[in-house]
Protein backbone atom coordinates (compact mmCIF):
# COMPACT_ATOMS: atom_id res chain seq x y z
CA UNK A 1 0.00 0.00 0.00
CA UNK A 2 1.20 3.53 -0.79
CA UNK A 3 2.64 5.03 2.45
CA UNK A 4 0.85 8.34 1.81
CA UNK A 5 -2.51 6.60 1.56
CA UNK A 6 -1.73 4.56 4.66
CA UNK A 7 -0.99 7.68 6.74
CA UNK A 8 -4.11 9.37 5.31
CA UNK A 9 -6.26 6.36 6.18
CA UNK A 10 -4.80 6.09 9.69
CA UNK A 11 -5.40 9.80 10.29
CA UNK A 12 -9.03 9.51 9.27
CA UNK A 13 -9.47 6.31 11.27
CA UNK A 14 -8.01 7.97 14.36
CA UNK A 15 -10.32 10.94 13.89
CA UNK A 16 -13.42 8.77 13.68
CA UNK A 17 -12.35 6.52 16.54
CA UNK A 18 -12.60 9.16 19.24
CA UNK A 19 -14.36 7.60 22.19
CA UNK A 20 -16.73 9.34 24.56
CA UNK A 21 -14.65 9.52 27.72
CA UNK A 22 -11.51 11.30 26.80
CA UNK A 23 -10.04 13.21 29.66
CA UNK A 24 -6.49 13.00 30.86
CA UNK A 25 -3.96 15.74 31.25
CA UNK A 26 -6.47 18.60 30.98
CA UNK A 27 -7.32 20.18 34.31
CA UNK A 28 -11.08 20.03 34.76
CA UNK A 29 -13.42 22.95 35.44
CA UNK A 30 -13.26 24.44 38.92
CA UNK A 31 -10.12 22.72 40.19
CA UNK A 32 -7.86 25.79 40.08
CA UNK A 33 -8.65 28.63 42.52
CA UNK A 34 -9.53 31.93 40.74
CA UNK A 35 -6.20 33.67 41.46
CA UNK A 36 -4.24 30.73 40.02
CA UNK A 37 -6.54 30.47 37.00
CA UNK A 38 -6.01 34.21 36.36
CA UNK A 39 -2.24 33.86 36.68
CA UNK A 40 -2.06 31.09 34.08
CA UNK A 41 -4.25 33.14 31.72
CA UNK A 42 -1.91 36.13 32.20
CA UNK A 43 1.06 33.94 31.26
CA UNK A 44 -0.69 32.31 28.29
CA UNK A 45 -2.13 35.40 26.57
CA UNK A 46 1.21 36.99 25.43
CA UNK A 47 2.30 33.67 23.92
CA UNK A 48 -0.98 33.33 22.02
CA UNK A 49 -0.57 36.92 20.71
CA UNK A 50 3.02 36.14 19.69
CA UNK A 51 1.82 33.01 17.86
CA UNK A 52 -0.94 34.90 16.02
CA UNK A 53 1.58 37.48 14.85
CA UNK A 54 3.91 34.72 13.62
CA UNK A 55 1.00 33.06 11.81
CA UNK A 56 0.25 36.27 9.89
CA UNK A 57 3.90 36.87 8.97
CA UNK A 58 4.69 33.29 7.94
CA UNK A 59 1.44 32.80 6.01
CA UNK A 60 2.19 35.90 3.95
CA UNK A 61 5.70 34.61 3.19
CA UNK A 62 5.01 30.91 2.45
CA UNK A 63 1.78 29.89 0.64
CA UNK A 64 1.98 26.30 1.93
CA UNK A 65 1.99 27.46 5.54
CA UNK A 66 -1.77 27.78 6.08
CA UNK A 67 -2.61 24.20 5.02
CA UNK A 68 0.32 23.02 7.14
CA UNK A 69 -1.04 24.82 10.21
CA UNK A 70 -4.52 23.45 9.40
CA UNK A 71 -3.20 19.90 9.19
CA UNK A 72 -1.15 20.19 12.38
CA UNK A 73 -4.02 21.92 14.21
CA UNK A 74 -6.44 19.13 13.30
CA UNK A 75 -3.86 16.53 14.29
CA UNK A 76 -3.22 18.18 17.69
CA UNK A 77 -6.98 18.43 18.28
CA UNK A 78 -7.55 14.75 17.49
CA UNK A 79 -4.43 13.46 19.27
CA UNK A 80 -5.06 15.47 22.45
CA UNK A 81 -8.55 14.06 22.97
CA UNK A 82 -7.78 10.46 22.07
CA UNK A 83 -7.21 8.39 25.20
CA UNK A 84 -4.90 5.43 24.78
CA UNK A 85 -5.21 2.49 27.19
CA UNK A 86 -1.92 1.62 28.89
CA UNK A 87 -2.06 -2.08 29.86
CA UNK A 88 0.87 -1.79 32.30
CA UNK A 89 -1.01 0.88 34.31
CA UNK A 90 -4.61 -0.21 33.69
CA UNK A 91 -5.62 3.36 32.94
CA UNK A 92 -5.95 5.67 29.92
CA UNK A 93 -4.25 8.87 28.94
CA UNK A 94 -3.61 10.80 25.77
CA UNK A 95 -0.55 12.06 23.92
CA UNK A 96 -0.50 15.80 23.16
CA UNK A 97 1.00 16.13 19.67
CA UNK A 98 2.65 19.40 20.64
CA UNK A 99 6.19 18.05 20.18
CA UNK A 100 5.38 17.07 16.59
CA UNK A 101 3.66 20.43 16.04
CA UNK A 102 6.58 22.42 17.46
CA UNK A 103 9.01 20.51 15.26
CA UNK A 104 7.05 21.33 12.09
CA UNK A 105 5.46 24.75 12.60
CA UNK A 106 7.49 26.13 15.51
CA UNK A 107 6.60 26.61 19.17
CA UNK A 108 4.70 29.91 18.91
CA UNK A 109 2.24 28.56 16.32
CA UNK A 110 1.90 25.40 18.37
CA UNK A 111 0.63 27.60 21.21
CA UNK A 112 -2.06 28.94 18.84
CA UNK A 113 -3.21 25.53 17.56
CA UNK A 114 -3.17 24.11 21.10
CA UNK A 115 -5.27 27.04 22.35
CA UNK A 116 -7.87 26.48 19.63
CA UNK A 117 -7.95 22.73 20.31
CA UNK A 118 -8.25 23.23 24.07
CA UNK A 119 -10.98 25.86 23.68
CA UNK A 120 -13.08 23.61 21.42
CA UNK A 121 -12.61 20.68 23.80
CA UNK A 122 -13.62 22.81 26.80
CA UNK A 123 -16.68 24.22 25.00
CA UNK A 124 -18.14 21.14 23.37
CA UNK A 125 -16.46 17.99 24.64
CA UNK A 126 -16.55 18.51 28.44
CA UNK A 127 -12.80 18.02 28.25
CA UNK A 128 -10.78 20.48 30.36
CA UNK A 129 -12.50 23.68 31.42
CA UNK A 130 -13.01 27.33 30.55
CA UNK A 131 -11.64 28.66 33.85
CA UNK A 132 -8.68 26.26 33.63
CA UNK A 133 -8.04 27.02 29.94
CA UNK A 134 -5.06 29.28 30.75
CA UNK A 135 -3.42 26.56 32.84
CA UNK A 136 -4.01 23.95 30.14
CA UNK A 137 -2.58 26.27 27.44
CA UNK A 138 0.52 26.85 29.58
CA UNK A 139 1.17 23.15 30.21
CA UNK A 140 0.26 21.70 26.81
CA UNK A 141 0.80 24.62 24.47
CA UNK A 142 3.68 26.56 25.97
CA UNK A 143 5.72 24.13 28.08
CA UNK A 144 5.16 21.15 25.76
CA UNK A 145 5.91 23.08 22.59
CA UNK A 146 8.95 25.03 23.76
CA UNK A 147 10.47 21.96 25.46
CA UNK A 148 10.03 19.83 22.34
CA UNK A 149 11.43 22.54 20.10
CA UNK A 150 14.45 23.20 22.37
CA UNK A 151 15.20 19.48 22.71
CA UNK A 152 15.05 19.04 18.93
CA UNK A 153 17.39 21.98 18.27
CA UNK A 154 19.82 20.91 20.99
CA UNK A 155 19.87 17.30 19.78
CA UNK A 156 20.60 18.42 16.22
CA UNK A 157 23.41 20.66 17.45
CA UNK A 158 24.87 17.73 19.38
CA UNK A 159 25.04 15.85 16.08
CA UNK A 160 22.34 13.25 16.78
CA UNK A 161 20.54 11.83 13.73
CA UNK A 162 17.46 13.93 12.94
CA UNK A 163 15.01 11.06 13.53
CA UNK A 164 16.52 10.56 17.02
CA UNK A 165 16.15 14.28 17.67
CA UNK A 166 12.50 14.04 16.53
CA UNK A 167 11.90 11.08 18.85
CA UNK A 168 13.40 12.95 21.83
CA UNK A 169 11.34 16.01 20.89
CA UNK A 170 8.07 14.03 21.11
CA UNK A 171 9.11 12.10 24.22
CA UNK A 172 10.27 15.04 26.31
CA UNK A 173 7.52 17.41 25.21
CA UNK A 174 4.97 14.87 26.46
CA UNK A 175 6.71 14.38 29.79
CA UNK A 176 7.23 18.13 30.20
CA UNK A 177 3.51 18.74 29.60
CA UNK A 178 2.52 16.37 32.38
CA UNK A 179 5.23 17.75 34.68
CA UNK A 180 3.82 21.25 34.08
CA UNK A 181 0.30 20.00 34.86
CA UNK A 182 1.66 18.46 38.08
CA UNK A 183 3.29 21.78 38.97
CA UNK A 184 0.10 23.74 38.29
CA UNK A 185 -1.91 21.39 40.48
CA UNK A 186 0.71 21.28 43.23
CA UNK A 187 1.17 25.05 43.32
CA UNK A 188 -2.60 25.62 43.62
CA UNK A 189 -3.45 22.77 45.96
CA UNK A 190 -0.51 22.28 48.34
CA UNK A 191 -2.02 24.51 51.04
CA UNK A 192 0.17 24.35 54.15
CA UNK A 193 2.00 21.28 52.86
CA UNK A 194 5.18 21.16 50.87
CA UNK A 195 4.86 22.25 47.23
CA UNK A 196 7.82 20.09 46.21
CA UNK A 197 6.43 17.02 47.95
CA UNK A 198 3.00 17.32 46.29
CA UNK A 199 4.63 18.05 42.92
CA UNK A 200 6.79 14.91 43.20
CA UNK A 201 3.79 12.84 44.35
CA UNK A 202 1.63 13.92 41.40
CA UNK A 203 4.53 13.35 38.96
CA UNK A 204 4.97 9.83 40.35
CA UNK A 205 1.23 9.20 39.95
CA UNK A 206 1.43 10.20 36.28
CA UNK A 207 4.52 8.05 35.71
CA UNK A 208 3.04 4.53 35.06
CA UNK A 209 0.74 5.89 32.33
CA UNK A 210 2.87 8.65 30.90
CA UNK A 211 6.19 6.82 30.74
CA UNK A 212 5.04 4.46 27.95
CA UNK A 213 2.81 7.10 26.33
CA UNK A 214 5.77 9.48 26.06
CA UNK A 215 7.61 6.78 24.14
CA UNK A 216 4.57 6.36 21.87
CA UNK A 217 4.54 10.11 21.27
CA UNK A 218 8.25 10.02 20.45
CA UNK A 219 7.66 7.24 17.91
CA UNK A 220 4.75 9.20 16.35
CA UNK A 221 6.91 12.33 16.05
CA UNK A 222 9.84 10.44 14.52
CA UNK A 223 7.40 8.62 12.17
CA UNK A 224 5.83 11.86 10.97
CA UNK A 225 9.28 13.36 10.40
CA UNK A 226 10.36 10.25 8.49
CA UNK A 227 7.20 10.31 6.36
CA UNK A 228 7.68 13.95 5.31
CA UNK A 229 11.41 13.41 4.72
CA UNK A 230 10.57 10.54 2.37
CA UNK A 231 7.52 11.99 0.65
CA UNK A 232 8.33 15.70 0.39
CA UNK A 233 11.76 16.59 1.83
CA UNK A 234 11.63 20.15 0.44
CA UNK A 235 8.84 20.87 2.93
CA UNK A 236 11.22 20.25 5.85
CA UNK A 237 13.71 22.70 4.36
CA UNK A 238 11.05 25.37 3.88
CA UNK A 239 9.79 24.84 7.43
CA UNK A 240 13.32 25.29 8.76
CA UNK A 241 13.50 21.76 10.19
CA UNK A 242 16.45 20.98 7.93
CA UNK A 243 19.09 23.26 6.43
CA UNK A 244 18.04 24.73 3.08
CA UNK A 245 19.85 23.48 0.00
CA UNK A 246 18.18 25.93 -2.34
CA UNK A 247 15.30 28.41 -2.68
CA UNK A 248 11.93 27.32 -1.31
CA UNK A 249 9.78 25.84 -4.06
CA UNK A 250 6.85 24.59 -1.96
CA UNK A 251 4.61 27.53 -2.76
CA UNK A 252 5.18 27.30 -6.51
CA UNK A 253 4.59 23.54 -6.45
CA UNK A 254 1.32 24.04 -4.62
CA UNK A 255 0.15 26.67 -7.08
CA UNK A 256 0.82 24.18 -9.86
CA UNK A 257 -1.25 21.55 -8.12
CA UNK A 258 -4.22 23.80 -7.51
CA UNK B 1 -8.11 -9.21 -2.58
CA UNK B 2 -4.75 -9.73 -0.88
CA UNK B 3 -5.06 -6.39 0.94
CA UNK B 4 -8.59 -7.23 2.10
CA UNK B 5 -7.38 -10.53 3.60
CA UNK B 6 -4.46 -8.77 5.35
CA UNK B 7 -6.75 -6.08 6.81
CA UNK B 8 -9.34 -8.68 7.91
CA UNK B 9 -6.60 -10.76 9.59
CA UNK B 10 -5.27 -7.69 11.41
CA UNK B 11 -8.77 -6.70 12.62
CA UNK B 12 -9.45 -10.25 13.87
CA UNK B 13 -6.05 -10.41 15.61
CA UNK B 14 -6.74 -7.03 17.24
CA UNK B 15 -10.20 -8.17 18.42
CA UNK B 16 -8.75 -11.40 19.82
CA UNK B 17 -6.01 -9.51 21.65
CA UNK B 18 -8.51 -7.05 23.05
CA UNK B 19 -10.81 -9.84 24.26
CA UNK B 20 -7.89 -11.50 26.02
CA UNK B 21 -6.63 -8.25 27.55
CA UNK B 22 -9.98 -6.94 28.77
CA UNK B 23 -11.02 -10.35 30.08
CA UNK B 24 -7.88 -10.83 32.15
CA UNK B 25 -7.01 -7.34 33.28
CA UNK B 26 -8.79 -6.14 36.44
CA UNK B 27 -8.32 -2.43 35.59
CA UNK B 28 -11.23 -0.03 35.02
CA UNK B 29 -9.29 1.98 32.39
CA UNK B 30 -10.17 5.33 33.94
CA UNK B 31 -8.34 8.38 32.58
CA UNK B 32 -5.52 9.93 34.59
CA UNK B 33 -7.75 12.95 35.11
CA UNK B 34 -9.83 10.76 37.40
CA UNK B 35 -7.04 8.68 38.92
CA UNK B 36 -4.59 11.54 39.40
CA UNK B 37 -5.85 15.11 38.76
CA UNK B 38 -9.29 14.87 40.38
CA UNK B 39 -8.01 12.62 43.17
CA UNK B 40 -5.55 15.26 44.40
CA UNK B 41 -8.01 18.09 43.77
CA UNK B 42 -10.65 16.39 45.91
CA UNK B 43 -8.11 15.68 48.64
CA UNK B 44 -7.31 19.41 48.68
CA UNK B 45 -10.99 20.34 48.90
CA UNK B 46 -11.38 21.60 45.33
CA UNK B 47 -13.32 18.92 43.44
CA UNK B 48 -14.01 19.43 39.75
CA UNK B 49 -17.32 21.06 38.95
CA UNK B 50 -19.55 20.32 35.99
CA UNK B 51 -18.57 22.09 32.74
CA UNK B 52 -20.45 25.32 31.89
CA UNK B 53 -21.65 23.67 28.69
CA UNK B 54 -22.26 20.17 29.97
CA UNK B 55 -22.38 17.84 26.98
CA UNK B 56 -21.67 14.84 29.20
CA UNK B 57 -25.31 13.75 29.26
CA UNK B 58 -26.35 10.40 27.84
CA UNK B 59 -25.22 9.93 24.26
CA UNK B 60 -24.82 13.67 23.70
CA UNK B 61 -21.08 13.55 24.36
CA UNK B 62 -20.69 10.66 21.94
CA UNK B 63 -22.47 12.75 19.28
CA UNK B 64 -20.16 15.71 19.87
CA UNK B 65 -17.08 13.51 19.79
CA UNK B 66 -18.17 12.02 16.48
CA UNK B 67 -18.82 15.48 15.04
CA UNK B 68 -15.43 16.66 16.33
CA UNK B 69 -13.71 13.59 14.93
CA UNK B 70 -15.40 13.96 11.55
CA UNK B 71 -14.55 17.69 11.35
CA UNK B 72 -10.95 17.11 12.49
CA UNK B 73 -10.55 14.22 10.04
CA UNK B 74 -11.99 16.25 7.16
CA UNK B 75 -9.75 19.28 7.83
CA UNK B 76 -6.68 17.08 8.26
CA UNK B 77 -7.46 15.16 5.07
CA UNK B 78 -8.15 18.31 3.06
CA UNK B 79 -4.91 19.98 4.14
CA UNK B 80 -2.99 16.73 3.71
CA UNK B 81 -4.03 16.50 0.06
CA UNK B 82 -2.93 20.08 -0.53
CA UNK B 83 0.48 19.46 1.01
CA UNK B 84 0.99 15.93 -0.31
CA UNK B 85 -0.88 15.69 -3.62
CA UNK B 86 -1.26 12.22 -5.14
CA UNK B 87 1.76 11.25 -7.17
CA UNK B 88 1.09 11.18 -10.90
CA UNK B 89 1.37 7.73 -12.41
CA UNK B 90 3.64 7.59 -15.49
Amino acid sequence: MNPGRLVYALLLLAAFALPSTAQAMHISEGILPPQWAALWFAIAIPFVAWGLRDLRVKSAREPFFKPMVGLIGAAVFVISCMPIPVPTAGSCSHPCGTGMAALLIGPTLTVVVSSVALLLQALFLSHGGLTTLGGNIVSMGIVGAFTGWAVFRLSCRLGLPVWVAAFLCGLLSDWATYAATAFELASALHGDGSLLHLFATICLSFLPTQLPLGIVEGVITAGVYRFIATRRPSLLECLGVEARRGPCACGRKMEGVQ
Amino acid sequence: MKNVIIVAALVLAFAAGLTFLLGRHPANWAGVDETVVEKYAEAAGRPARKPYINTDQGDLLLFFFLIAGAAGGFIAGYCFRELFPPEKKP
